[in-house]
């Protein structure tokens, strides 16, 4: 109707109120989307700038900013002597906790879903731990795995070893910790993409003859490949910013071994260098790696699903 | 409609609150609204006129704080408020403050941070009202120097804390040991804590130590290296000396008692929370340890200073020096709070009566230390300790990922190969 009205190039009563109905209803519309945008603008938009020009500048955390610097903190932040193994640990706890998470939660939602008569208890018992937040579980685990105050003192003292005193120790019992806090929740996605394949595919592959392998290969697997996609974006980018659990089970140590990248930025802004600038660096390293990192992952997704 | 109406009236009063929250915040900021005072006219006493003043200090030093804070609320016009942070975030805490200009009146700062906030300008000079004090010659040294920078002082003392060597008396009894006269040396304690060890007693070790916290073993092993003589940084603190012969020593005296199985096996993990908690609950024999703690430490126990591989006794002036913030509108009250806290009312009266170390060494010798022999041991080794002043200390030595530690634990956990090129390490974060 518009293109009609403007084709007639005349200024005719009917045009006049539809251009006015139509800027009010723009306007009510930005009106609607204000909120929104002044928070992203607020929260998001604004910290980047602050932390863009905090990478660009000499900015000590008692100091205040002391004017540019603008190669130099990318040098340091790259130079540092934690900056490789931080880089290295983070991938390895990424490719760790990511496959772990969604094979286990896989694994549940279809336990979950395959068993009738337990349904609602399992459900349950496999996304409480996900009412907890991340520091708590955190602290939580720390004392359990404390070879002082925990449960298992005794037993350590025995055997000989601790939970967290070995890197790989410290590593896996991160890696438990957050496969227990997590799998929950993951089950609950799971668990929705499941429930989206029709019936009907299942039930020709019944009629074909099809095994409960090759029906979980060919239907189950590529119907979820959405969920899948989803869920990986979420654990990948989740755990290449890891930090809480980190900070508080662990502090790096033992021996500097399980330092993340989210953890060398907090350290060097506020543990002893209080370098805002180079931490800002750090930052938008990392923030760029993860644009590059999820562009990669959402294409690599989206041409499977071409195929 | 209707409803479209009432849910605007509802984000224009959320609006307007949170306007009106933002002024009260903005208004309750440091400024209430008085004459801004200044040092120059604060005299010796400072300025006593109901002012507010606001304090903070760091979560181990909250006892002391809060009697301090009390006493003077008591007697004073002042009133301050006292905010207590938990040792972790005081640095980030102070940091972003002092970038948004919203430091307190008065804070805190760990004794060996000192010599790098004053640099970065957080405290105002009060060299003029320092010289004011009839008794500054009898106050702290390694306190006062860590906070002076170019000839201008900033800190005072605000609580001492010293590294003292404590021993269980009834464990080193048992063991066959003189619990009276102490250890004399670092060879004499590896041999005492192998004694106590070798009780067999369950749960029972020779000593403890944090071997995961720079903080604490800056604390008790540099006093071994300085009751030799033997210094542990250069005199601008931009060059590590922790390679000498002396200081290898201590390495391994330490790493003999380690793989000798003398030592809390949790000590290899301890980060600091809870490195003197087996001592105080009777399971370790001996270990150097916080004199601030004397009062908590339910038994016997012999103290003294820490002895260095060939005798002798030193200590770790620690603890935290107070200054007046670069923020304060305030600052000859604020200066009225410091000005008090040097006092003998508050040394003697709230400090020593409580069993802590007095930052005057005229008023060491006091009614309440007359009472305890062991303080009077303490008071004296204070004179004799040190503060190692660097501007990267906490960088260098406290951070949970610091040089000195990765060097602690080759050399005490490892095979003590890489100490000279960990060394190097450590000179080279110093100097940046």
């Amino acid at each position: 109707m518009s293109t009609a009205v403007r084709g007639a190039g005349q200024v005719t009563p009917v045009r006049r109120r539809t251009t006015r109905a139509r800027r009010r209803g723009a306007v009510t519309g930005w009106l609607f989307a204000l909120p929104t945008a002044l928070f992203v603008l607020l929260l998001f938009g604004l910290p980047l700038l602050l932390v863009l020009q905090m990478s660009a500048s000499d900015w000590p955390l008692l100091g205040g900013n002391q004017g540019w610097n603008f190669p130099a903190n990318y040098v340091e932040a790259v130079d540092n002597r934690f900056f490789m193994d931080s880089v290295w640990f983070t991938l390895k706890y990424t490719v760790l906790t990511t496959v772990i998470l969604l094979a286990l939660s896989l694994g549940l939602a279809m336990l979950v879903q395959e068993s009738t008569r337990w349904k609602g208890l399992l459900r349950t018992s496999f996304l409480v731990p996900s009412a907890l937040g991340l520091a708590s579980a955190s602290l939580l685990f720390y004392v359990l795995y404390s070879p002082i105050a925990g449960p298992f003192a005794d037993l350590m003292k025995a055997w000989g070893f601790t939970f967290l005193g070995t890197p790989d120790g410290a590593l896996w019992s991160t890696v438990f910790l957050i496969v227990w806090r997590y799998a929950g929740f993951y089950m609950l996605l799971m668990l929705v993409g499941l429930q989206g394949i029709p019936e009907d595919v299942y039930e020709a592959a019944r009629i074909d003859g099809a095994s409960r392998w090759q029906t979980f290969r060919s239907i189950t697997i590529p119907l979820l490949r959405p969920t899948l996609a989803l869920t990986t974006v979420l654990c990948v980018t989740g755990s290449l910013l890891a930090f809480e659990q980190f900070y508080i089970l662990t502090k790096g140590g033992p021996d500097n071994s399980t330092i993340t990248v989210v953890q060398l930025i907090y350290s060097m802004a506020f543990q002893g260098q209080n370098d805002l600038g180079v931490a800002g660096a750090l930052s938008v390293i990392v923030l760029l790696a993860l644009v590059v990192i999820n562009i990669a992952q959402i294409r690599a997704f989206g041409r499977k699903a071409e195929d | 409609m209707r409803s479209r109406n009432r849910r605007m009236t509802r984000a224009g009063a959320l609006l307007a609150a949170g306007a009106l929250m933002f002024g009260l915040a903005a208004c309750s900021g440091g400024d209430d609204g008085g004459d801004a005072s200044s040092l120059a006219d604060a005299g010796v006493e400072g300025v006593d006129d109901g002012s507010t003043l606001t304090l903070w200090t760091r979560a181990p030093l909250e006892k002391q704080a809060k009697l301090l804070v009390e006493a003077y609320n008591d007697s004073h016009e002042n009133q301050v408020e006292l905010t207590v942070v938990p040792n972790d975030d005081y640095v980030a805490k102070v940091g972003a403050a002092a970038g948004s200009n919203g430091l307190p009146d008065l804070f805190a700062a760990d004794i060996v941070y000192v010599p790098n906030w004053v640099k970065q300008g957080l405290f105002q000079d009060l060299t003029a009202n320092i010289d004011g004090l009839d008794y500054k010659d009898s106050i702290n040294k390694g306190h006062l120097a860590a906070g002076t920078l170019d000839g201008k002082e900033y800190v005072l003392p605000f609580v001492l804390d010293l590294s003292m060597l404590f021993w269980n008396k009834d464990l080193a009894t048992e063991a066959g040991l003189d619990a009276e006269a102490g250890p004399a040396n670092l060879e004499e304690f590896a041999e005492w804590a192998k004694a106590i060890q070798a009780l067999d007693k369950p749960d029972t070790y020779g000593t403890a130590t944090g071997l995961n916290c720079g903080g604490c073993l800056v604390f008790t092993w540099f006093p071994s290296s300085w009751a030799d003589g033997q210094d542990v940084l250069s005199d601008d603190g931009t060059e590590s000396l922790l390679a000498s012969d002396t200081a290898k020593d201590i390495y391994a005296t330490w790493k003999d008692l380690w793989d000798s199985g003398a030592v809390l096996p949790s000590s290899q993990d301890e980060a600091g929370p809870t490195w003197t908690a087996a001592f105080t609950e009777g399971k370790v024999g001996l270990m150097p340890y916080p004199a601030t703690l004397l009062s908590s430490t339910p038994f016997d126990v012999g103290v003294a200073g820490i002895p260095g591989p060939k005798g002798g006794g030193s200590t770790f002036v620690g603890g935290d020096g107070m200054g007046v913030s670069k923020d304060s509108k305030k600052a000859a009250q604020a200066w009225n709070f410091l000005s008090w806290m040097m006092s003998e009312d508050a040394q003697v009266g709230v400090l020593a009566k409580d069993n802590n170390v007095v930052s005057r060494s005229d008023l060491a010798d006091n009614e309440y230390s007359q009472q305890d022999p062991r303080l009077i041991t303490i008071n004296e080794v204070a004179a004799e300790g040190d503060t190692p002043v660097a501007i990267n200390f906490q960088q260098a030595f406290n951070a949970p990922n610091s040089p000195w530690l990765t060097m602690v634990r080759n050399a005490v956990l490892g095979d003590a190969s890489s100490i000279d090129a960990d060394n190097d390490e450590i000179t080279a974060v110093l100097s940046q």
